[in-house]
């Protein structure tokens, strides 16, 4: 039979039935709209991921001190002291491919302006801080690097920081805040960068000059880290080869030794969140994965049930000149067809469930392979689960199949 | 016109069919042999259980002898693959069956075309017309697209010969062709056939109904699995006669 008719033949038979046929492809089409579903969030958060990091400064390197703690070894306190003011100033001239440099010394703690008070953190930095992580000051200006040399106590504050400090739009410019009871002049306010992906609010922070920080707050002589900027994304690689040579240079560690002090490009970090999102992804997907087994086996069920029904009508075709092939083909493409009609329909539930996640306001986008890979699946469960009822159909003999009743 | 120069149709050489069941043995053919040429009209009768659809299914290739040859047309089928006889089915065999077989909620049209769809050398176009002509000659040319269900026993039969017509087969199989009509509505079916025997084809018929076999050319007695009597008719009656003579249906 040729190919037209045989798909004629299967619509048919799948249309003579229609609620029956509508009940076995539900399990396809939930499958399937799961599956994309599951996809689609994946795909949204990476791209979220991407778009979060970018606008960080895609071209960000940071050097924390201490071995790769992937190992999950536990280390030395001293070992997390090794990144000194010699490593900061060794980096500001003579390297090919880094742009800017910032230490940074952190403390968290509460910072005060009167009666209004705030949990915060404060960030020990460079004037450069801003050009690496892409702040823009929205009001007033950023503390200079004269201000460095004197220890000034002189801070940008975060737009949180601004609201919660000064309610009611008073202008903070040029008061003065107190964190851990250190007077600061607030000389600018940072345009907001809202909450990043993981709900952490990226407006929170107070950033003043490293020295203020490092000796009237946090009273250490080494850095919890530096900010690096390479001179591209591209060139991000190289700047790290030159960061570990000098630092392991300054540092006088042997050939053979380890770092003992880490560094990493946006991009690594974007990578291994890419491939944590990629796992969850993969997990879904696979439990949706099965329920699109089950699915099969419903449908392998509905055409046992309907080959034993059409008994008759198989013995007839084969009277007037069905080979085995020509009936097992007819049935094949009937499972193939209901398996792929409902792939077609659970596509188009899918990208509603992904608009519908959209509205929810989660990172959600359908990415093109998973539509294609979810019909080429659909297409292979109609083939797989229906083989076993079609060549049921196809060895029945012609004699016995007319006289069933 | 002497034996000698018809050509042979079928021909069976000592064919026996033997059932396993359980233990035992079902002898049910024990060794047929006969001719049958072009332009017969055979009727085939016989007790319950002497054999005959057994027959029937040995000359419609469904099955194979246990022993013996079967020549169809002059090719042998005992060692043909089952495919091959499928081909051979649809190229040289018309089947038509006591219950009719034919697809529900299709329509004549499309019934009759069946055969033809498994067959690749025609075209849409040319299984339509076939099935078109092959339904005008059984005299249905108007109900092409009446759906088997909306459609007398009488009519469905007829839909079935038009189907077991419409390959233009080397013989028509009919097994109690008329078994599920009325007197009337079998010698409607008897006119046909004779229609179809006079217009050069090879018909064999099973039937119960010794009364049928005045309208043949020949008439095959079976009795526990082997032949009886191998007769010609040189006294054939017309159906259409007999028709005419029934009482008319009453309206009530
Ligand atoms: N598939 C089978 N398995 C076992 N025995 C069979 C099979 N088919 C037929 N027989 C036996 O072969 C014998 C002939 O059967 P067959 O159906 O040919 O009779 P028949 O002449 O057509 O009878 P009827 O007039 O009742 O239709 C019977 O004894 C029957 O039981
Ligand atoms: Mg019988």
């Amino acid at each position: 039979m040729s190919f037209t008719n045989l798909i004629r033949v299967a619509i048919r038979a799948i249309l003579s039935n229609k609620s029956r046929t509508l009940l076995s492809t539900l399990g396809i089409i939930i499958g399937v709209a799961a599956v994309i579903i599951m996809m689609s969030i994946g795909q949204g958060s990476k791209e979220s991921i991407r778009q979060e990091i970018s606008k960080m400064g895609s071209n960000v390197i940071t050097i924390r001190p201490g071995a790769d703690m992937r190992g999950g070894v536990r280390q030395d306190p001293s070992a997390m002291q090794t990144l000194k003011m010699s490593d900061y100033e060794s980096m500001l001239s003579g390297l090919k491919y880094v742009q800017h440099v910032s230490p940074e010394v952190t403390q968290a703690g509460q910072v005060v302006n009167g009666n209004n008070n705030t949990t915060t953190t404060i960030y020990g930095e460079a004037p450069e801080y801003m050009t690496i992580k892409l702040w823009t000051v929205q009001e007033g200006d950023c503390f200079t690097d004269e201000d460095v040399c004197k220890n000034a106590k002189v801070c940008v504050i975060g737009k949180t920081v601004a609201d919660e400090l000064f309610p009611g739009g008073q202008n903070p410019i040029g008061r003065s805040i107190r964190f851990k009871n250190i007077p600061f002049r607030v000389v600018g306010v940072l345009k907001s960068k809202g909450y990043n992906n993981w709900g952490m609010d990226q407006d929170n922070l107070i950033i003043a000059p490293y020295t203020t920080v490092m000796k009237r707050i946090a009273a250490q002589t080494y850095f919890s880290s530096i900010s690096v900027s390479a001179l591209s994304e591209e060139v991000s690689e190289k700047a790290i080869e030159e960061l570990t040579a000098l630092l392991r240079a300054n540092h006088k560690i042997k050939e053979g030794m380890d770092d003992d002090f880490t560094i990493r490009s946006q991009q690594e970090i974007m990578e291994t969140m890419s491939s944590t999102m990629d796992t969850v992804t993969l997990i879904l997907v696979v439990a949706a994965a099965f329920s699109l087994l089950v699915a099969g086996i419903g449908i392998m069920n509905i055409m046992l049930v309907s080959v034993t029904e059409r008994t008759k009508e198989i013995g007839l075709r084969m009277s007037v000149g069905a080979r085995g092939r020509d009936i097992s083909r007819q049935f094949l493409f009937e499972s193939i067809i209901i398996s792929l009609s409902g792939g077609l329909i659970g596509i188009g539930v899918g990208y509603l469930g992904s608009w519908a996640a959209q509205l929810m306001m989660l990172p959600a986008s359908v990415p093109l392979w998973s539509v294609l890979l979810s019909f080429g699946v659909c297409a292979c469960i109609g083939l797989i689960f229906g083989y076993v009822p079609a060549r049921k159909a196809a060895l029945m003999d012609p004699i016995e199949a007319l006289r069933y009743e | 016109m002497s034996a000698m120069e018809r050509k042979v149709v079928i021909e069976l050489d000592n064919v026996k069919r033997d059932f396993r069941v359980g233990s035992e043995t079902v002898h049910a053919l024990r060794g047929v042999s006969f001719k049958i040429y072009e332009g017969e009209f055979v009727t085939i009768m016989g007790t319950s259980g002497s054999g005959k659809s057994t027959l029937l299914n040995q000359l419609g290739c469904l099955d194979t002898p246990t022993s013996g040859e079967y020549y169809l047309d002059g090719i042998p089928v005992r060692n043909m693959k089952r495919s091959q006889r499928a081909v051979l089915r649809n190229r040289k065999i018309g089947f038509v069956f006591q219950n009719y077989n034919l697809l529900a909620k299709t329509t004549a049209v499309e019934n009759v075309e069946l055969p033809l769809m498994y067959n690749t050398t025609y075209s849409a176009k040319q299984r339509r017309e076939a099935a078109v002509k092959a339904l005008n000659a059984v005299g249905l040319g108007d109900r092409l697209e009446h759906k088997s269900n909306q459609m007398s026993g009488g009519q469905m039969q007829r839909v079935a010969i038009a189907r077991a017509l419409v390959n233009n087969p080397a013989v028509i199989l009919a097994d109690e062709a008329t078994g599920n009509l009325d007197t009337r509505t079998s010698f409607e079916m008897l006119v046909l056939f004779q229609k179809l025997h006079r217009e050069g084809r090879t018909i064999i018929f099973v039937t119960h109904n010794p009364e049928i076999a005045q309208y043949s050319s020949r008439n095959i007695m079976l009795r526990d699995g082997k032949i009886r009597e191998d007769v010609e008719n040189n006294n054939i009656l017309s159906a259409e006669e007999a028709l005419a003579a029934l009482p008319k249906p009453q309206d009530d």
